[in-house]
């Protein structure tokens, strides 16, 4: 095969390690390869870049240190939040024989919606997925009406992964204290003889695809739970963090030593943790605010184009409330693994939510909660810009792009139109 | 995905692709739920006092790569040959000729000698 230039569309997936995060993670492999856990000088040595990237995280985050704690990636510290906040309930006295109910929704990454789904038919918890809409999002009214007497946990992403949708998380950290304070108003006014044991509802979102392009204050937030990953933000892979407010309130699920203060077993580590907290501060330079609006820019470029020069194409989800890196699209009568491996061949990586390309014969259960027919999320194709892309790499794209389509559209004929 | 040398060749430049107009017969197969569908085109030779052979074979499919593909190494390996040997074209033999599809394919997209066997059914019961 000749030599083509690669295009990489694929930002969501993964992000290259920026070359200043590398440079800072290199001397703590072979020079500064301590265990943080040791006493002696090299222990000391790496336990302090361990705390110095707590320090970093938790200033991105506006949140105490103390209040971080690492993990392998987003799907530890998504498991953690849940399974955590679960074991924590059930360690109560007062809790025994009472199952407690989760909300999330029914477009969470995998990592949230199977921990649930586990639990659930192993009869720990109930749950309740919340619908979402065309527009790929939540509804505030929704997110009341499940509430319950037995919730203790609101699970819900901030930027979905595949769709870029931004979903209301100050709303809903809102209106979880507003329903607390109520409850706690009434049950005082009862003058109930009983304790008031029953402690906040938990709110946790996963925000490992929006670290790169929202506020993630936790206070405005009001989340008690968040969880991101290092490779999504120009870090390394194999590194995450979740944020916990009230450490009493999650017990730890994987067991060993003392790690991140009993929280997380298992030896840090800490070149990736030094690295994601290099990407993390610069997240926050100037420098990377101008980059974030040249990508929306160029977002809203290729958006534009692709719906103006492909005929029958659409996009799926909000075009206002989504993140500026996303383009999410979906082609009548074309199926998405041929796509993406054609656009593959002449150097263009994205990705599509056809269950082609994922090995299960569902495609994306994001694309099927908005709606969408199971032909139409087979269609689908997702872009997603980084800050190395340039306009001239939309330019081909969206050139390849028309000609793929009609390739395939060639090739497909009129088949679908049986089924209509 | 890994796919084989063959079926991004097949997958990339089809061979017999598109409609048979009038044809004999036409093989359906597949639904839009699991994303692969396909439709296969015969015309039949007939010779007096010999068997009746596939002149051309076309199809058209909406799928993925290996969908494509199979599509396009079912008409290579049915064209010139009689209904009865094209009858014993098995999926088996479609994915051998490719090299080999990812298992995942075998069962999913790997339906395009079903679709020749549906068509030839599709002629004689019209016959």
């Amino acid at each position: 095969m000749p030599k083509i230039k690669r295009i990489y569309l694929d930002h969501a997936a993964t992000t290259p390690v920026d070359p200043v995060v590398f440079a800072k993670i290199r001397p703590y492999f072979s020079e500064k390869f301590g265990n943080p856990m040791s006493v002696h000088s090299f222990g000391q040595e790496a336990m302090a870049a361990v705390d110095q990237a707590r320090v970093q995280v938790a200033y991105f985050l506006r949140c105490q240190p103390k209040e971080i704690v690492f993990t392998s990636g987003a799907t530890e510290s998504n498991n953690l939040a849940i399974r955590g906040t679960l074991k924590a309930y059930q360690a109560k006295k007062e809790n025994q024989g009472v199952i407690p109910h989760i909300i999330t929704t029914q477009f969470e990454h995998h990592c949230v919606l199977n921990t649930c789904q586990e639990l659930e038919k192993e009869g720990q918890i109930e749950v309740t997925y919340l619908s979402v809409y065309a527009d790929g999002l939540v509804r505030l009214a929704d997110v009341k009406r499940a509430l319950k007497s037995n919730t203790i946990l609101v699970s819900v992403m901030y930027v979905n992964n595949e769709i870029g949708t931004v979903q209301p998380i100050v709303e809903i950290g809102q209106l979880l204290r507003e329903a607390h304070s109520v409850e706690r108003i009434a049950r005082n006014s009862k003058r109930s003889t009983f304790r008031d044991t029953r402690s906040k509802i938990l709110f946790h979102t996963d925000a490992t695809q929006a670290v790169n392009y929202f506020d993630c204050d936790v206070n405005k937030l009001d989340v008690d739970l968040l969880s991101l990953s290092g490779h999504k933000i120009y870090g390394p892979k194999g590194v995450g963090a979740l944020f916990i407010r009230d450490k009493s309130a999650i017990t730890h699920v994987q067991s060993g030593g003392d790690q991140e203060a009993g929280m997380r077993a298992g030896t840090h580590n800490v070149p990736g943790i030094v690295g994601m907290a290099e990407a993390i501060r610069q997240i926050k330079s100037s420098k990377s605010k101008v980059k974030n609006n040249e990508i929306l820019k160029l977002r809203n470029y290729l958006i534009k184009k692709v719906l103006k020069e492909i005929p029958k194409s659409h996009l799926n989800g909000s075009l206002d409330q989504r993140s500026p890196n996303n383009a999410n699209f979906r082609f009548d009568d074309v199926e998405g693994e041929g796509l993406i491996l054609s656009l593959d061949m002449e150097g263009v990586a994205a990705s599509t939510g056809s269950a082609c390309s994922s090995g299960s014969l569902d495609p994306s259960h994001v694309l099927l909660a908005l709606g969408l027919k199971h032909e139409q999320a087979h269609g689908s194709l997702r872009l997603t810009l980084g800050k190395s892309t340039t306009k001239q790499e939309i330019e081909y794209a969206v050139k390849i792009l028309k000609k793929i389509v009609s390739r395939l559209r060639k090739i497909s004929g009129d088949v679908l139109k049986e089924f209509k | 995905m890994q796919y084989s040398k063959k079926v991004l060749e097949h997958f990339t430049r089809p061979h017999n692709q598109g409609k048979i107009k009038n044809a004999d017969g036409v093989g359906m197969v597949g639904n839009p739920k699991c994303g692969d569908i396909m439709r296969l085109y015969i015309k039949v030779a007939k010779t007096k006092g010999k068997s009746e052979t596939l002149k051309d074979v076309k199809f058209e499919t909406l799928g993925c790569g290996a969908a494509i593909a199979t599509s396009s190494m079912v008409t290579d390996l049915a064209k010139g040959k009689t209904l009865d040997e094209a009858m014993k074209i098995t999926r088996q033999n479609v994915a051998d000729n490719l090299e080999g599809l990812p298992p995942a394919k075998m069962h999913c997209s790997n339906l395009a000698a079903d679709a020749l066997h549906r068509a030839i059914k599709n002629y004689r019961e019209k016959k």
